[in-house]
């Protein structure tokens, strides 16, 4: 069971919900950017939220199924194709028969897509977990990037998805499909809480930073989105012992310009924190690419955990729905 | 009491003093041994700092599991206090020593001479001052087993550098009162005086990282 990288993509690697526990050593929790799309693949195709996706981006490997698999794409659309020219829905569990070709050939929208496949890849653990760090060179498959030519064999499966496939069909999309509606709704405007050096802007510098529009500069990687905009000013210029930076942390560069680390940040910096996207905004905040535009907003802590709690509980909600819709399928 | 914030809805630092001290990072690596030794579910990792600790949680599972009557941060937070007054002052046990070989300037160190210069020193002096002190290993950071050790002599103390350069794994390096080992090849701004060969992670061990917080760190020269 496994499937096979015939092109490989600009980066695609092997990830999940992160590596926690490590970072007193300096290992950062990286895992996936957009843990929605990532959880929501997982579980159209049956698996635990948790485990191992392959994370795509633009443009994409072209995959082989070498044997028949059950399998999702969620996140960002690069107009999924089977067998060269046959379109494919995103967030849709999908039956694919052996010698499936899987590729990408036209972006549409968003940033990263998440591909699962049920049983999830039989990749080893690193410190707990399977997402590949590209600087340890260790985690995912091999701790790099898939190449051309890579074998990543599935776990077994417990689902016998073969029978759904029409003996004339080479796949299969299953006939339900999850509605995002919420999470990526607004996509530009983001919400944030205020970070301890907040205060040390100037008020003119506070206001400029909600009133105006924030450029994602195209050096922007999976450590962090570097943001083009009016420069902030601290009242002071303290200087800072490194300390504790996490997903969403906005830091000030002395330059005025603001960074926003994401999954792949490292485990403390010494720049002033100004605010935290909250955790709700990630995955909106993950599809979005250089040369899209920001525009902050301020919540409070009460704020950003009922926005989470309700996130968490829909996540829960399509469990469920797809574990029944699996389960009426194959009984 | 000091300073505790949010740092957005998973995690929350307690900062101890911004600053670089002995008696402030041993409190904070007595408040990681008493929280790794008193965890509570939905406690997902902690990152200690010189003179702070951060800890990430899981705000759903912490909602639906203790069922706080406030906000999760606000139950985050009186974890972290009790573990301020818990804790003692630092970590029991003496700490790990390790001597650390150093091949000196050339190749391997390549601001060994400028350092020198800069502060009117021999290359042998710097190397002299360098390897003749014991230090602590403050944190890990900025790469997986980075080690930040401190406080360099400060006749050999210099601002890191203004851009970023290559570096090469197992370069060591001074930047301000700190100096440390670069675990891999990566950019850095720290003025390289020499490297070793000691590797500083290596993931297929059961420990990757060398270099823990809390650790002392004794340089001498391969060369001599």
């Amino acid at each position: 069971m496994s499937l096979s990288i015939i092109k490989p993509g600009l980066l695609d690697t092997i990830q999940d919900m992160g590596r926690y526990g490590y970072s007193s050593w300096g290992i950062n929790p990286g895992g996936v950017m957009d843990g929605y799309a990532a959880r929501v693949a997982n579980m159209l195709v049956g698996n635990d939220p948790g485990e191992a996706v392959m994370e795509i981006h633009f443009p994409g490997a072209h995959i082989l199924f070498e044997q028949n698999a059950l399998i999702s794409i969620t996140g960002a659309d690069f107009t999924p194709t089977l067998n060269e020219d046959e379109p494919v829905s995103t967030w849709r569990p999908i039956v694919v028969r052996r010698n499936t070709l899987l590729h990408f050939p036209k972006w549409q929208s968003g940033s990263r897509c998440y591909l699962a496949v049920h049983g999830g890849f039989c990749v080893p653990r690193w410190l707990n977990s399977y997402s590949t760090n590209l600087k340890a060179g260790a985690g995912g498959f091999h701790g790099r990037k898939l190449d051309k030519g890579d074998e990543l064999p599935f776990k077994e499966n417990s689902i016998y998805f073969a029978g759904l496939l029409k003996e004339t069909r080479e796949y299969q999309p299953l006939n339900w499909r999850v509605d995002t509606g919420r999470t990526y709704h607004l996509p530009h405007e983001i919400l944030f809480t205020i970070g301890n050096e907040w205060p040390q802007l100037t008020h003119s510098s506070q206001r400029d930073m909600l009133e105006n529009n924030f450029t994602i500069h195209p050096f922007s990687d999976r450590m962090g989105y570097q943001l083009r905009g009016v420069p902030l000013k601290r009242q002071h210029t303290t200087e800072l012992v490194s300390s504790g930076v996490s997903f969403g942390t906005i830091q000030l560069l002395p330059d005025g310009q603001l960074i926003l680390l994401m999954a792949d940040h490292q485990t403390t910096g010494g720049y002033p924190r100004i605010g935290h996207v909250i955790s709700s905004q990630l995955p909106k905040l993950a599809q979005l690419r250089p040369s899209d535009s920001i525009q902050f907003s301020m919540v409070d802590m009460p704020t950003a955990e009922e926005l989470l709690f309700s996130q968490e509980h829909e996540l829960n909600i399509i469990q469920r729905a797809c574990y029944d819709h699996l389960n009426q399928l194959v009984c | 009491m000091p300073n505790i914030f949010s740092m957005g809805d998973g995690a929350v630092t307690i900062d101890l003093g911004n600053q670089l001290s002995e008696s402030l990072n041993g409190k904070v690596l007595a408040m990681y041994q008493w929280l790794q030794q008193h965890p509570f579910e939905g406690l997902k990792d902690i990152i200690t700092a010189y003179s702070s600790l951060t800890i990430i949680y899981d705000p759903y599972f912490l909602k639906t599991h203790y069922q706080p009557a406030n906000t999760v941060f606000e139950w985050v937070q009186e974890r972290i206090i009790t573990a301020y007054h818990q804790s003692g002052p630092q970590v029991s046990g003496t700490p790990v020593k390790h001597r650390i070989p150093v091949h000196y300037g050339g190749e391997n160190g390549a601001d060994l001479a400028s350092l020198a210069r800069e502060k009117q020193l021999t290359p042998a002096e710097v190397i002299s001052i360098h390897t003749g002190k014991l230090y602590r290993v403050y944190m890990i950071g900025f790469l997986p087993g980075f080690s930040y050790m401190a406080e360099v002599d400060e006749r050999i103390a210099l601002p890191r550098k203004e851009k970023p350069v290559p570096v090469t794994a197992g370069s060591v390096g001074i930047a301000g009162s700190q100096t440390g080992i670069y675990p891999f090849n990566s950019p850095g701004g720290w003025n390289i005086i020499g490297r070793t060969a000691v590797p500083m992670f290596n993931a297929q061990a059961q420990n990757p990282v060398l270099l823990k917080a809390g650790d002392e760190v004794e340089f001498y020269n391969a060369n001599s």
